[in-house]
């Protein structure tokens, strides 16, 4: 039974001050919320940093927030944009589409941001790319997500810093297929991000004369992968893995003791090992096997200067660790698009004569006018080609291998390999 | 003043402010307010079975993600209008919520809560296994040119603001009235003890399978606007943190309220937005203020109040 209360009810003189005292303080903090409402063009351009700091992309968050940090304070030491210092606002997503909608929206309405930047996570930026685009707020996200690409996002979301998964796979089939093998099978978590790789990968491999024999999917939730080799054809040459997730670890240990060092050449992408030592205990069975790599995370020996330049200014070491803890591996195969993306933007602005959130669509504009983005200390991972209309840049990929616990180099793309042909053009679209 | 006047002039008064604060409140804050009104009709929905009937259930994801989805495939695939996607979204949460009444209130308890959480669980990994479908976990844009209703513009924040106070009013008076209503008191007598009414001669299971359906139509109506109002789909909204939120708003708020999911639910909210400006720990600070306020307010903030000013809350 709820318990009957028989005391009377009175407001007592000090419980009124006290909530009179609480409206007053809520009354007077009025004013600070409606402060930040026009950038002023004396003031520093705002960028607002979407980062994932807690739930499953904080690894990333840490590594994309280092070299944000980095490129910033270059750029500022440099004079900044149009002469303004630039600020990086950074909010915390949590790895949420919800939240990352709220913090978009945080960035336009509160903080007073330019632009926003920065997001990772496909379903955040999925989430997160509606309220940008109805705020007008120019959005620069380094997902590598096929969605901006694919036309499913709007005119104020634009991903120049990083490449698409459809090009970053298709580009991957012709050395599959003419160096490890054709007969293929495909092992993918059962969710968008493994459906876009079996589904650009198959495409990809069947146009080299290459075959898929199976497709396996693997449910979201499993933890032992046992059960699923069996069904791997005998006659594979080549097994294409994309587990992701705190599964990966197990998933390499269970296939390596499954095959046992007599298995199909293995190919994968280093998205399952990002920020995660590639000589851990478990991952043995890698040895020899063959990843995927936006940038390679160990200097090579034909590093660009620019590699090196940027290494030195995110600091990290040559074997893509912290410098100040060697156990804090990078997410080196991504997080370059932090950086590359603060030069297109800065770039963007100076183009247009950016002065304040009124010249946001010139800014946009300034983007789609770009194309070819050399190799430089601005983009050091390597040449890329923008297409203004699909707002996706295009660049060279990496592919290494793993010999005696390390990523090395042993073929790199054209950006020809990368393309396909546009899906959309943004640039008919109103802003 | 009779209590029933106070009580009116309470809720009347809450929803004319939020109206009147359409007018006032800064960008932000009037975006922040439309999102806390929509996920407070969704917390409404979760109290009229927590609150009210006592059955703590762990699946109310399932609900709002069924209002989400039954709103947005068509709506996406089939080009169905607004209006009747939000029909759709409403029916397959309703009809969902019926059926699963059917099975889990053969259970009570922590059986129960076990029940519902597996349903929302199985539902939440058809959402991915359907992947081709519901674009899975990544989720799809609802398209801006889709989001008209009657000729407005629900991506307008104005228009978007209007609704979900629309949305939100409906909800409150929907449980302002049933709570009021024979039926609705006979659901809070369940809860005090089942046994009792049985044995006064009310179908208690019924009842129960009644609250379930309202409580899941209103959770999948809240889930169709979220939809609608912010322009995405996903399969984050189906997942078990979207069961826990609701049952925290209402906690915080006052379980067994009418106010009290709103009250909990723009407190946990500026908690959270508040605290994330200070500290990177925010979620920290989020566990020590619901600590905190279940050592010293238990029965919620209104709850709170109900308990040491206004005895008439309803």
């Amino acid at each position: 039974m709820t318990r009957i209360d028989d005391r009377p009810a009175t407001t007592t003189r000090r419980g009124a001050l006290r909530t009179l005292a609480g409206a007053a303080a809520g009354a007077a903090s009025l004013p600070l919320w409606a402060r930040y409402t026009h950038a002023q063009s004396a003031e520093p351009i705002r960028i607002g940093f979407q980062v994932h700091r807690t739930g499953i992309g904080a690894a990333y968050g840490r590594w994309y927030d280092r070299t944000t940090q980095a490129a910033a304070r270059l750029i500022n030491e440099a004079g900044g944009i149009n002469g303004r210092p630039v600020e990086i606002v950074a909010e915390d997503d949590g790895t949420d589409p919800k939240r990352g909608a709220e913090v978009v929206e945080k960035f336009a309405t509160q903080h007073g941001c330019d632009i926003a930047f920065g997001t990772l996570f496909s379903h955040v930026v999925i989430g997160s790319a509606p309220r940008a685009g109805e705020l007008k707020l120019p959005y620069f996200v380094v997902s590598e997500g096929h969605h901006v690409a694919s036309g499913m996002l709007n005119r104020y979301t634009i991903q120049p810093g990083i490449t698409d998964v459809k090009s970053q796979v298709q580009a991957m089939a012709p050395f599959v297929t003419e160096t490890l093998g054709k007969k293929v099978t495909l092992v993918f978590p059962d969710y968008a991000y493994g459906h876009d790789h079996r589904d650009f990968f198959s495409a990809a491999v069947e146009a080299q004369g290459g075959e898929v024999l199976a497709k396996l999917a693997i449910p979201p939730a499993e933890t032992s992968f046992t059960k699923y080799f069996p069904k791997i054809p005998r006659e594979t040459e080549v097994l294409y893995h994309v587990m992701v997730g705190p599964g990966v670890l197990t998933f390499v240990k269970e296939l390596g003791e499954f095959f046992g060092g007599r298995g199909p050449e293995l190919f994968g992408f280093i998205d399952s090992l990002e920020a995660v030592a590639i000589d851990s205990p478990g991952l043995e069975f890698l040895e020899g096997s063959h990843f995927w790599e936006g940038m390679p995370r160990y200097a090579q020996p034909d590093q660009s200067e620019y590699d090196a330049f940027y290494r030195q200014q995110v600091g990290v070491d040559d074997t893509g660790a912290s410098v100040s803890d060697p156990t804090d591996i990078s997410t080196y195969g991504h997080m370059f698009g932090c950086w590359e993306t603060l030069y297109v933007v800065k770039a963007a602005m100076e183009a247009s004569g950016y002065a304040g959130p009124e010249n946001r669509p010139a800014m946009i504009e300034a983007v789609e006018a770009m194309t070819e983005m050399p190799h430089s200390r601005q983009h050091p991972q390597g040449p890329k080609i923008f297409n203004g209309k699909t707002h996706q840049v295009f660049g060279r990929q990496h592919i290494s291998q793993v010999r005696d616990g390390r990523l090395v180099k042993v073929h790199t793309t054209s950006i020809e390999d990368t393309f396909y042909p546009d899906e959309v053009d943004y640039t008919t679209r109103p802003f | 003043m009779s209590d029933g006047r106070k009580v009116l002039l309470l809720h009347g008064g809450l929803l004319a402010g939020l109206f009147a604060l359409h007018f006032v409140l800064p960008a932000y804050h009037h975006g922040n307010l439309a999102r806390i009104m929509v996920l407070a009709s969704y917390a409404v929905g979760y109290n009229v079975l927590f609150g009210y009937t006592g059955l703590l259930s762990l699946g109310h994801a399932l609900f709002f993600a069924a209002g989400m989805y039954g709103m947005a495939l068509p709506l996406h695939h089939l080009g169905l209008p607004a209006g009747w996607a939000l029909l759709t979204g409403l029916g397959a949460g309703a009809g969902l919520a019926a059926l699963l009444a059917l099975l889990a209130l053969r259970t009570t308890g922590v059986a129960f809560l076990i029940v519902t959480l597996m349903f929302a669980q199985a539902g939440h990994l058809t959402i991915l296994y359907f992947g081709e479908v519901t674009r899975g976990d990544e989720g799809f844009v609802i398209d801006a040119a889709q989001r008209v209703l009657w000729g407005i513009d629900l991506s307008a924040p104005d228009a978007r603001y209007l609704a979900a106070l629309a949305l939100f009013a409906a909800s409150l008076l929907a449980c302002l009235a049933l709570v009021r209503a024979p039926f609705g008191k006979t659901l809070i007598a369940v809860r005090e003890n089942e046994e009792r009414v049985r044995m006064l001669g009310y179908d208690t299971h019924l009842h129960k399978w009644g609250a379930m359906v309202i409580s899941g139509a209103l959770s999948a109506a809240a889930g169709a606007a979220y939809g609608l109002l912010f322009g995405y789909a996903g399969a984050t909204f189906g997942s078990v943190q979207y069961s826990i939120l609701p049952l925290l708003w209402v906690l915080l708020g006052g379980a067994g309220t009418v106010i009290g999911p709103f009250i909990g639910t723009l407190f946990m909210f500026y908690l959270i937005d508040l605290s994330s400006d200070l500290t990177t720990a925010y979620m920290l600070v989020a566990g020590v203020a619901l600590i905190a306020l279940t050592l010293f307010a238990p029965q919620g903030l209104a709850g709170e109040v109900r308990r040491r000013l206004w005895r008439w809350l309803p």
